[in-house]
């Protein structure tokens, strides 16, 4: 008998505490599956956010740290310095990563740490329970933009793959989505190149992944999705940003 | 042991630590620490080690938590304005159990304040800083030689107790030149074997069966039952080190004394050249210096008010806040006074000496 669906090795037997149709169970089975494929896991240490992701730390079954609120970089480069010779990855929501802990990120990708960033991006605080975001759309309500984003008042979503890559030493770039089937196959080979480019030591890899949050946007896990495509994709364009692979040099 | 070497403090305690074993350094600059930051980038890539100027204080001490969890001994240091950033990482390095050692060579505050030595940050240090139940073992040196000491000290203590460990210095010390002599370098081997004994919960990867498991660095517990239970244990933690590690330099101390004097660090050492001067003049002056400020030695205070005691003289480069455990140890027994110097300017021993002169004249 064929074994088509497994639950991968690099997570443990736990169960999500996440929504149903949540987007988060996604990107972890992505992330572990890669750490199976890529047969990292003993290798790897990673580090949790502050976030409704706060428990990857269980749900990964390699070594793990919970960081403080938006640090998981820089726990990541004291962790990748101590052991250089494992890989490390953080994974990070879009408050943790883009609003409290944008120097962590931006100096943490301007060293070229060698580390792998996966980013959910779901223009939400989920945790906290639907706050704004820095990547909050314009004129979307929350419970702290009641009125819709201003953007006159709050500024513009924070596109963070164009942001980082506006940097030289990040290595590989990358915004997928966790939309569709197809999507989901995009992003999985966006997750292997960035774990097999740290294994291979070459630098800082970023993958985002356009996500949703039906709790908290109120919507179907289904309507969420298309709410995603129609309203996340004009501002967040999918694609590849930065791939040094490709370049030659550097 | 070596021979001595004239030596900056900031720089003795940042040799004393690669000596000790430490391979990770982090920090931000800032005066007056910015020897210490200095001489680390200098040598530490000659001791094979890390060195990382980091973007803050927040993220470096957040690198020392990644260092840590890897069971490896990590280092920061500042100066009052960045140790103030550093509290939220302090306190999630004592929620994990993690060893770390911090440096805080003080300036004078609030806010920017200025860059001369001060004590302001006592309160900070022993009282808790950042939030939650924990406590820090606080080592106050108030020589050259003692600040370098206590590097390795404080990584020794980190290590027993797992637990981040300050060393509260001031910019006096940080700049100042004295003599010092260190201890040997510890090689490849020694490191490793102080690596190991961390190797029971730190992230460790890449164990062969059956030794490796999911080791997580954490100091979330969302069921309360559980963080009562972490709790509860951190406090017997404490208590340990609240019977076990208390340290103190008692000066002149006999049972005549007239005066009982308390101060730390920097303050002590202008203390004792008064203190000094007043006994060859004939009146008997005490001296309690605790070593290190938390635990505090409140018994060896309480033992040294004997009948003959009139008084206790607190005095501390600040407005007063080491006078509030005085106060504690000597429970009302006899008044306690204080004379503090704020804004990052010291007492002369001649300012305190006279102000000795009029506390013991009013016993007359
Ligand atoms: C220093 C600090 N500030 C605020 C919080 C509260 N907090 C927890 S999670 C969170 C936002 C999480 O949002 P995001 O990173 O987008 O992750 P999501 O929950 O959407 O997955 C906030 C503000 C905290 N834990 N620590
Ligand atoms: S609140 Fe949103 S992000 Fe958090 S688990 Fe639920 S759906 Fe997912």
């Amino acid at each position: 008998m064929k074994v088509i669906a497994q639950r991968p090795k690099s997570l443990t037997d736990l169960a999500f505490t996440y929504c149903p149709g949540c987007t988060h169970g996604i990107s972890h089975r992505l992330i572990a599956e890669a750490m199976d494929e890529l047969d990292m896991r003993d290798q790897t240490m990673g580090v949790a956010p502050v976030g409704c992701s706060v428990f990857a730390y269980k749900f990964f079954n390699c070594d793990m740290a919970e960081a403080a609120h938006g640090r998981a970089p820089a726990v990541a480069t004291g962790m990748k310095r101590a052991r250089p010779d494992m890989h490390v990855f953080t994974y990070q929501g879009d408050g943790d990563l883009a609003a409290i802990g944008t120097s962590e990120i931006i100096h943490a990708a301007n060293r070229g740490e060698n580390i792998s960033v996966f980013f959910i991006n779901n223009a939400i605080y989920g945790m906290t329970g639907g706050q704004m975001a820095p990547t909050t759309l314009p004129n979307m309500k929350t419970s702290t933009s009641p009125y819709g984003r201003d953007v006159a008042d709050i500024g513009y979503p924070i596109q963070v793959c164009e942001l980082i890559s506006s940097l030289r030493a990040p290595y590989y770039v990358e915004r997928v989505s966790l939309l569709s089937p197809q999507d989901i196959i995009k992003a999985k080979k966006a997750v292997l190149k960035a774990m097999k480019f740290n294994k291979e030591g070459r630098g800082f890899t970023l993958v985002e992944f356009v996500s949703t949050c039906p709790t908290n946007w109120g919507m179907t896990p289904l309507d969420a999705m298309k709410w995603a495509k129609e309203n996340m994709y004009p501002f967040f364009k999918l694609g590849n940003f930065r791939d040094k692979s490709l370049e030659g040099g550097e | 042991m070596g021979e001595k070497v004239l030596m900056k403090g900031n720089e003795a305690v940042a040799e004393a630590a690669i000596r000790a074993g430490c391979r990770l350094y982090f920090a931000y600059p800032i005066t007056p620490q910015s020897e210490l930051i200095e001489y680390m980038s200098r040598m530490m890539p000659k001791a094979k080690g890390t060195f990382i100027q980091a973007e803050s204080e927040i993220a470096a001490i957040n690198m020392v938590y990644g260092a840590a969890g890897c069971g490896k001994r990590a280092m920061t240091s500042s100066s009052s304005p960045g140790i103030s950033l550093k509290q939220e990482g302090i306190s999630y390095l004592a929620g994990a159990n993690l060893p770390a050692v911090i440096v805080n060579v003080q300036r004078g505050g609030p806010g920017l304040g200025d860059i001369q030595p001060a004590q302001g940050d006592y309160f900070q240090a022993v009282k808790g800083g950042g939030h939650g139940d924990y406590k820090m073992i606080v080592i106050a040196p108030s020589t050259v030689q003692e600040f370098a000491d206590s590097a390795s000290d404080a990584f020794d203590l980190a290590d027993k107790y797992r637990h981040p460990i300050m060393i509260l210095s001031d910019g006096l010390l940080g700049q100042m030149m004295e003599p010092v002599e260190f201890q040997p370098m510890k090689t490849t081997e020694e490191i490793e074997e102080l690596n190991k004994q961390h190797f029971d919960w730190c992230i460790h990867p890449n164990q062969p069966e059956p030794n490796h498991h999911h080791h997580e660095i954490n100091s979330l517990e969302i069921d309360p039952i559980i963080l009562e239970q972490h709790v509860i244990k951190l406090g017997q933690k404490y208590d340990v080190i609240t019977e076990k590690e208390q340290k103190w330099e008692e000066y002149s101390l006999n049972n005549d004394n007239e005066i009982l004097c308390v101060a730390f660090g920097t303050a002590s050492r202008l203390v004792k050249s008064a203190v000094d001067q007043l006994n060859t003049e004939g009146f008997n002056i005490g001296l309690i210096r605790p070593i290190r400020v938390w635990p505090y030695p409140y018994d060896a205070i309480k033992k040294a008010i004997t009948d003959n005691v009139k008084k206790v003289a607190v005095f501390e480069l600040n407005l007063g806040q080491m006078i509030e455990d005085v106060r504690l140890a000597v429970n009302g027994k006899v008044p306690v006074k204080f004379m503090g110097k704020v804004g990052g300017i010291l007492f002369t021993p001649e300012e305190i000496k006279a102000q000795l002169e009029e506390w013991l004249q009013e016993e007359k």
